[in-house]
C-alpha cells in the first residue's frame, strides 16, 4: 500500500473463536510498520445474559472466559508495538476482566501497561424501572413473569475514542456496538468529528465486516467442491486497512489459510443486515446500497461507494429474563428400516408426554432426515419419501415451565432404550435454563459512560 | 433453458436478528443477476419457509455488485431464545434457499 493509513485487525468473532488466530494477525500489523490496532469482539445478545448469571454466581466471574487464552501470545507484543488492544470481553463484569488483564500483564512482567475501564452500558435498573420503551420489532413479546437478568445498552465509539486518547493499551468495554470497536481506532487516528458520516461510514463497514472474524476471509464460506479456501484449519482472520482519503480495503493475516476476495465480501456485507440503505449503528447508519467492489490484489478488496447518515438519538438496549427450561433427548436407529423405527419412536415419544400428562411445548427432529430445515410439527420428515436414510439421530426437545418437567420429558428418551423399537442406541439428554431476550430504545443521553484508566500495577495496587 | 440448482451458480449466507432471518443470494456470474431477479421473488422464498410460520419476505436488489438481500419475518419459531429447532439463528437456512430451482440459458452455463 502506497500510502500510509492505518491498519485494524481482527482477533476474535465471537465467544468460542480459535484463540490462536490473533497472533498471524498482529504480525502482519506490525510486519506492515502502520500505526494499527486490534479488536475482539466477544459478546451475542445470549452471551452477555449468561456472563450476567456467571456473575451472580461469582462476583469475580461474568467476563470472556477466554480472554487470558486470548490476549497471553499477543500481550507483550502488541504493547510493544504500541498497538492498542480493544475489546467488549468485559462483558457482564468489566473490572474483574480489567484486573484478568493485569494480573497477566504483571506475569508478563509489563506492570506499566495501560488498561482502560469502560463502563455505563449497565441499564438493568431503566428497565427493571419500567422506564423504556420496548422495540419495535419486539412490541408482542409479552415476559410475563419471567425476572429480569441484565439489560445492556449497545453504546458507541466515544468512551473508546477517550480510552485511546488516554494512551490505553487495552481497552476493556462491556456491551458496545461491534462496528463501535473498529471505528474508534480509526476515529482516534484519523481526528474524525462524530458528526462526520462519511469517514464513520469507513470505520462502521470496516467494523461490520470485521465483526464476525475469519466469515470475512474463509469461514463460513467454504463448500467443498464449490467454494473452496487454501488450509481451512487455520483461516487467517482479517484486516481493514483505512486510509487519510478515504479508501477501505479488507484483507487478512499473512502466511495463514482462508482468502479474501469479492464472494467472500459480499457474504459478509449482507450479514446480519436488514436494508442494505439503513444499518443503525450507534455512531453512524451505514448506507451500502450505492457500494461497488474492486480487487486491489491477493486477497485485497476495496469497497467503494460507502455512505453514511446521521446517527440515532437512541441506543439499542437487550434486556435479558431467566425463561422456561429446555429438555432434549436423542436416540439413534440404524440400518434396514431405520426410518420407520424413527418415525415411530418420534409418536411414540410425544404420547408419552400425553400419558405422563407433562406441560410442556415438544418437538421432534429425525436428524438425517429432516431436522433444522423442519417446523416444530415435523411437516418435512413425516412428509419425506426420499431414499431410505442409513443413519437417524431421533431428538426430541420440549420446553417447561419446570426444572423438573423438561427433565422428566427428556428422560422419556433414555426410556426408549429398553422400551423403544428394535436396535435403539446411543441416548444422550440434558436440561438447561432458557434465556429471553428482548429490545429496548434508550435516549443516549441516558446511559453517561465511564473511562477509568489505570496501569496494571495500579489496578492491582 | 435448463434447470438447475440454485447452489450451482450461486452462493449464499443467513444470518438472524431475533426472530427475523436475512439471506444473501449472490449469483457466481453477474450475467446471471437479471435471470436470479425475474426468478428468485420474494414470494418463492417466503414459500420455502411458510411451514414454519414465515409471515413476510422482502427482497433488497443491489444491482451495482450484484446480489440481493432476503429478509423474511417471523421464521424462527422464536428465534435463538424460544425455538426448539436446533439451529435457533437459522445458519442454515441459506443452503434451503440454494435449493431452490432455476431455469438458465445453456450459454450462460459454459465456461
Amino acid at each position: 500500500m502506497s500510502e500510509t493509513g492505518f491498519l485494524v485487525g481482527n482477533g476474535a468473532g465471537f465467544s468460542g473463536d480459535r484463540v490462536d488466530a490473533p497472533l498471524p494477525v498482529l504480525k502482519t500489523l506490525i510486519a506492515s510498520g502502520q500505526p494499527a490496532a486490534m479488536f475482539f469482539e466477544t459478546l451475542g445478545e445470549r452471551t452477555v445474559a449468561l456472563a450476567h448469571m456467571e456473575k451472580r454466581r461469582d462476583p469475580q466471574a461474568g467476563y470472556e472466559p477466554m480472554l487470558e487464552r486470548l490476549l497471553d501470545p499477543i500481550l507483550a507484543l502488541a504493547s510493544q508495538n504500541n498497538i492498542p488492544l480493544l475489546g467488549n470481553w468485559g462483558a457482564a463484569n468489566p473490572p474483574a476482566a480489567a484486573r484478568a488483564v493485569a494480573k497477566l500483564a504483571m506475569e508478563k512482567g509489563l506492570p506499566d501497561l495501560r488498561i482502560a475501564l469502560v463502563e455505563g452500558d449497565d441499564v438493568t435498573g431503566l428497565v427493571a424501572g419500567g422506564q423504556l420503551p420496548v422495540h419495535e420489532a419486539d412490541a408482542g413479546l409479552d415476559m410475563g413473569a419471567w425476572n429480569l437478568i441484565a439489560a445492556n445498552a449497545y453504546i458507541g465509539a466515544e468512551p473508546l475514542i477517550e480510552a485511546l486518547a488516554q494512551d490505553a493499551d487495552v481497552v476493556v468495554a462491556g456491551r458496545t456496538s461491534d462496528p463501535a470497536l473498529a471505528i474508534a481506532p480509526l476515529a482516534h487516528h484519523f481526528g474524525w468529528r462524530m458528526d462526520d458520516w462519511e469517514s464513520l461510514a469507513l470505520g462502521a463497514a470496516a467494523g461490520h465486516l470485521l465483526e464476525c472474524g475469519s466469515q470475512v476471509s474463509g469461514g463460513v464460506f467454504w463448500d467443498p467442491g464449490f467454494k473452496d479456501i487454501p488450509d481451512p484449519a487455520n483461516i487467517g482472520f482479517p484486516i481493514a486497512e483505512v486510509t487519510r482519503a478515504g479508501l477501505l480495503t479488507i484483507t487478512k493475516a499473512a502466511d495463514t489459510g482462508g482468502l479474501v476476495d469479492l464472494r467472500t465480501i459480499k457474504e459478509q456485507l449482507l450479514y446480519e443486515l436488514h436494508d442494505p440503505s439503513h444499518y443503525i449503528t450507534p455512531d453512524v447508519v451505514l448506507d451500502i446500497s450505492q457500494c461497488t467492489l474492486e480487487v486491489t490484489g491477493k486477497d485485497r478488496v476495496a469497497i467503494h461507494g460507502l455512505r453514511g447518515h446521521a446517527r440515532p438519538d437512541t441506543l439499542k438496549v437487550t434486556a435479558s429474563f431467566e425463561g422456561s427450561w429446555l429438555g432434549e433427548g436423542e436416540v439413534s436407529v440404524a440400518g434396514p428400516n431405520a426410518l420407520a423405527r424413527a418415525r415411530a419412536t418420534a409418536d411414540v415419544l410425544l404420547q408419552r408426554m400425553k400419558i405422563r400428562g407433562l406441560d410442556v411445548r415438544a418437538r421432534v427432529d429425525l436428524i438425517g432426515v429432516a431436522s433444522v430445515h423442519d417446523n416444530d410439527a415435523g411437516t418435512l420428515w413425516r412428509g419425506y419419501e426420499g431414499p431410505e436414510p442409513a443413519d437417524i439421530r431421533i431428538r426430541l426437545a420440549v420446553e417447561a415451565k419446570t426444572r423438573d418437567d423438561a427433565d422428566q420429558a427428556s428422560r422419556e428418551v433414555l426410556a426408549m432404550l429398553c422400551c423403544g423399537t428394535a436396535g435403539t442406541g446411543g441416548a444422550r439428554w440434558r436440561v438447561t435454563p432458557r434465556i429471553l431476550t428482548r429490545s429496548h430504545l434508550v435516549l443516549r443521553e441516558r446511559v453517561p459512560t465511564r473511562v477509568t484508566v489505570k496501569t496494571a500495577r495500579e489496578i492491582l495496587a | 433453458m435448463t434447470q438447475v440448482l440454485l447452489h450451482d451458480i450461486a452462493h449464499s449466507r443467513a444470518g438472524d436478528k431475533g426472530n427475523r432471518l436475512n439471506m444473501s443470494l449472490i449469483p457466481y456470474r453477474p450475467e446471471l443477476y437479471p435471470i436470479l431477479a425475474e426468478q428468485v421473488t420474494a414470494e418463492r422464498v417466503l414459500a420455502l419457509f411458510t411451514h414454519r410460520g414465515a409471515t413476510a419476505c422482502v427482497r433488497y436488489d443491489l444491482p451495482l455488485m450484484h446480489l440481493f438481500n432476503f429478509v423474511v419475518d417471523e421464521v424462527l419459531e422464536g428465534g435463538v431464545n424460544g425455538s426448539l429447532n436446533l439451529d435457533g439463528h437459522g445458519k442454515t437456512n441459506s443452503f434451503r434457499l440454494l435449493s431452490l430451482t432455476v431455469e438458465v440459458p445453456e450459454h450462460l452455463l459454459s465456461g
